[in-house]
């Protein structure tokens, strides 16, 4: 990978970036609707005589998002209301119900051939659960190479130094290539997902609760070796988490959801001083702090609704401390409320 | 550890030199090898360590629910004085779910997908109790209030797959909840919950402990939720409990230096677009412990004499540390 084409001074801090460039990646009214939520669960029960109605789940609903060329975007959320969806959908490994996807500026529904399948090859995707995601039948070495095989970034007869560079990077001694996944720790285990996603020359990274399962100390080497490789590699990273202390680290920009929808984004300084949505204060104010010792936590107020039958209007309403009329039955748009803040509810207009 | 004064009623759970060992066809994985901690009445005990440092297998451990090829092969578990790893399968059962519940990261471990919510938690309810079918139906109904969820009467009529993930777990926690147990064994039951939920929950189990003297042992990567929840923490390395406090001081002057390293390492404890302070090298194998101290390769205070393994030693009133150099220099200023 060539590094000599990005003059972009390579730093670890905060970056601003304009709103006029073409983002890299840009959705446009994405939605995503799941017919049937029958999970095993379901089919089980339904197997078993229960009755069983398949639903309709909003998954994601009129999305629109981007992420420009270099930057870190944090995606934040409840529990089910979307993250891993648009995740899959931006990386182009799940087609969206409606709506557009943009890759570099051009409509990825129109891309064709070469050009689709490097488009996707760019955009890579790391999950939550590293074991869940390894073929546990196959070798590490295998593992990491087979893609960059099959794409031609690699031959037969270079496989294994490609291999080996590839396991170095994300920090993996290349001695152990010919042991399988079951044969690595949590942390390492993360380090082959890297390593595999790092091997096809991804320009885009979604990672989806990569480090939720790890204690904190290999979380730090984990998200450490993210940001070295944004630096040495010049990616760009949609960074799904639960954890706001992670989020607040290390993205520049942070989007929140609440079923389905996009209700808050905003720069990270920006979201963590000035939040401006209720459903993004209430996140905030239950952020534990380590220096809180023996606190008293709070209850959720009014109504959790469920992502199978959202509430009318302003889908926070339930739960919501300032909800008034107009809110349970128009739905609040995405609005700008100061430079680079986008904030959907309705109280913005009353002031 | 501590003597407990004459007067005062047994712990509800004592951990003393557990080793719980899993024989594999590559060698023996010392999974647990001695972890020793005490939780007293409505005390939450917070355990936190490094992944795969055998947490999981402590609290399974502790359940009697460790299967072949694994085993307790050492040590005992006084719960309110009855060593738990005496007891036989009969007994065990009769304690779990009862007396002793324990809430999973999945709560689909917990919950049986064909029955309805309600049919579910009555059942559990009259399995140790007799009480009227009405009087449980109620039990369960508060118990889903508890938890937050919404209209508990509607809910108790649905599957469990009429629930998103997170509203799944809570009603798992709500199950545990059921029989106000003596003592709940929670493995990262909030892991995946946003924080408005898991600040619900959390509240919930602080009002259990407070009201009914339940003990709680609380597994986490978490150490803001310990911070807020505990009242001691135990710290996990390798199969042993490597350092043993109260919460606050703990956190405020760990004495161990993997503790020290971990707390290091929380991103709020770091300048925001740095690196993140790390510990040093990996992770070793249980398979293949090096000979002393296990962190002595990672450990920038090794010196010579941690080729011998140290002992949990009480440095302090109520501060317990594995370790023979430990960080008593930063408790004096703290
Ligand atoms: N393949 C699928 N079939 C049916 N329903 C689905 C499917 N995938 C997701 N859903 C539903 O869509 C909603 C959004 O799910 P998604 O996994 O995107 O949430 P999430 O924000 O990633 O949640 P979490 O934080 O728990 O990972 C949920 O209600 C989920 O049950
Ligand atoms: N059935 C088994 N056979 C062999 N080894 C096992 C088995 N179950 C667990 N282990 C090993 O025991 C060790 C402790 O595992 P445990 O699940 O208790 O870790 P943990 O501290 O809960 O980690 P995490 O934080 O990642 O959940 C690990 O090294 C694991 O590989
Ligand atoms: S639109 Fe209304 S209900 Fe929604 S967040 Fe704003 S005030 Fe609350
Ligand atoms: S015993 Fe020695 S090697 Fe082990 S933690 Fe203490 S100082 Fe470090
Ligand atoms: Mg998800
Ligand atoms: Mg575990």
């Amino acid at each position: 990978m060539s590094q000599a084409q990005m003059p972009m001074q390579a730093t670890n801090a905060p970056r601003s970036f304009s709103d006029t460039e073409t983002p890299m990646v840009e959705l446009r009214g994405v939605s995503r609707r799941f017919a049937k939520k029958l999970d095993i669960a379901a089919k089980l029960a339904r197997r078993l005589g229960a009755s069983v109605r398949e639903e309709i789940v909003h998954a994601v609903d009129r999305v629109d998002l981007r992420v420009r060329k270099g930057e870190v975007v944090g995606l934040v959320g409840e529990s089910g209301c979307g993250k891993s969806t648009l995740g899959r959908i931006v990386a182009g490994i799940l087609p969206q119900s409606e709506g557009e996807v943009f890759w570099n500026g051009e409509n990825v529904a129109a891309m064709q051939g070469e050009a689709a399948k490097i488009g996707k090859l760019r955009r890579q995707m790391i999950f939550q659960d590293p074991y869940a995601s390894l073929n546990p039948r196959m070798r590490v070495a295998d593992i990491v190479g087979e893609a960059p095989l099959v794409h031609g970034l690699t031959t037969r007869g270079k496989f294994d130094g490609y291999v080996d560079e590839q396991m170095r990077r994300a920090g993996l001694d290349p001695a152990f290539k010919r042991r399988y996944p079951h044969q690595f720790s949590g942390g390492q285990r993360q380090r082959i997902g890297i390593a595999r996603a790092l091997a096809v020359a991804p320009e885009f990274i979604v990672c989806d609760e990569a480090v939720a399962a790890l204690d904190v100390s290999i979380q730090a080497q984990i998200l450490n070796l993210f940001m070295q490789l944004r630096k040495d590699l010049d990616l760009t990273y949609l960074f799904i988490s639960h954890d706001l202390g992670v989020v607040e680290h290390l993205s520049d920009r942070v989007v929140i959801m609440y079923l389905g929808r996009v209700v808050e984004e905003a720069p990270t300084e920006r979201v963590f001083a000035a939040a401006n949505h209720p459903y993004t204060q209430s996140l905030l104010n239950s952020v534990p702090r380590i220096g809180n010792r023996k606190r008293a936590f709070t209850t959720v107020k009014g109504e959790i609704p469920s992502p199978l039958n959202p509430p009318p209007g302003c889908h926070f309403h339930p739960r919501c401390p300032h909800a008034f009329e107009r809110c349970r039955v128009e739905v609040p748009v995405l609005r700008e409320i100061a430079p680079g803040q986008r904030s959907a509810c309705h109280l913005n207009d009353a002031a | 550890m501590a003597e407990p004064s004459p007067h005062s009623a047994p712990p509800t759970l004592e951990v003393r030199n557990l080793q719980t060992h899993f024989f594999t066809r590559a060698g023996v994985v010392r999974a647990v090898d001695d972890v020793s901690f005490t939780i007293g009445r409505g005390k939450v005990l917070g355990l936190v360590g490094e992944s795969g440092s055998g947490k999981t297998v402590t609290g399974f451990s502790i359940m009697g629910l460790v299967d072949p090829p694994g085993r307790i092969v050492g040590g005992s578990i006084l719960f309110q004085g009855r060593d738990l790893a005496k007891l036989s399968e009969e007994e065990m059962r009769h304690l779990r779910g009862n007396r002793i519940a324990m809430i999973f990261q999945d709560p689909m471990m917990t919950l049986n997908p064909v029955l309805r919510i309600d049919t579910q938690m009555i059942e559990t309810v009259q399995a140790h109790e007799k009480v009227s079918e009405e009087e449980a139906r109620g039990r369960a109904r508060d118990a889903l209030g508890m938890v937050g969820i919404p209209s508990p009467d509607e809910r108790l009529k649905s599957y469990p797959h009429q629930f998103s993930g997170g509203m799944r777990q809570r009603v798992a926690i709500a199950i545990a909840l059921l029989h106000r147990p003596d003592l709940i064994v929670a493995d990262e039951p909030t892991t995946a919950l946003d924080v408005t939920i898991q600040g619900q929950i959390l509240a919930e189990v602080q009002k259990l402990c407070a009201t009914t003297g339940t003990a709680m042992l609380w597994i986490t990567h978490d150490l803001s939720v310990v911070a807020g929840l505990a009242d001691d923490i135990a710290v996990m390395y390798a199969g042993r409990v490597v350092e043993f406090g109260d919460v606050g001081e703990v956190l405020d002057a760990p004495l161990h230096p993997y503790t020290h390293g971990l707390i290091g390492s929380v991103p709020s404890r770091n300048k925001r677009g740095e690196p993140l302070r790390q510990i040093p090298g990996m992770t070793p194998s249980l398979l293949k412990l090096p000979e002393g101290c296990s962190f002595r390769a990672r450990c920038p205070r090794a010196q010579e004499d941690c080729l011998v393994m140290p002992a949990l030693h009480d440095w302090l009133p109520g501060r317990l540390a594995r370790c023979h150099h430990p960080h008593l220099d930063e408790v004096a200023t703290a």
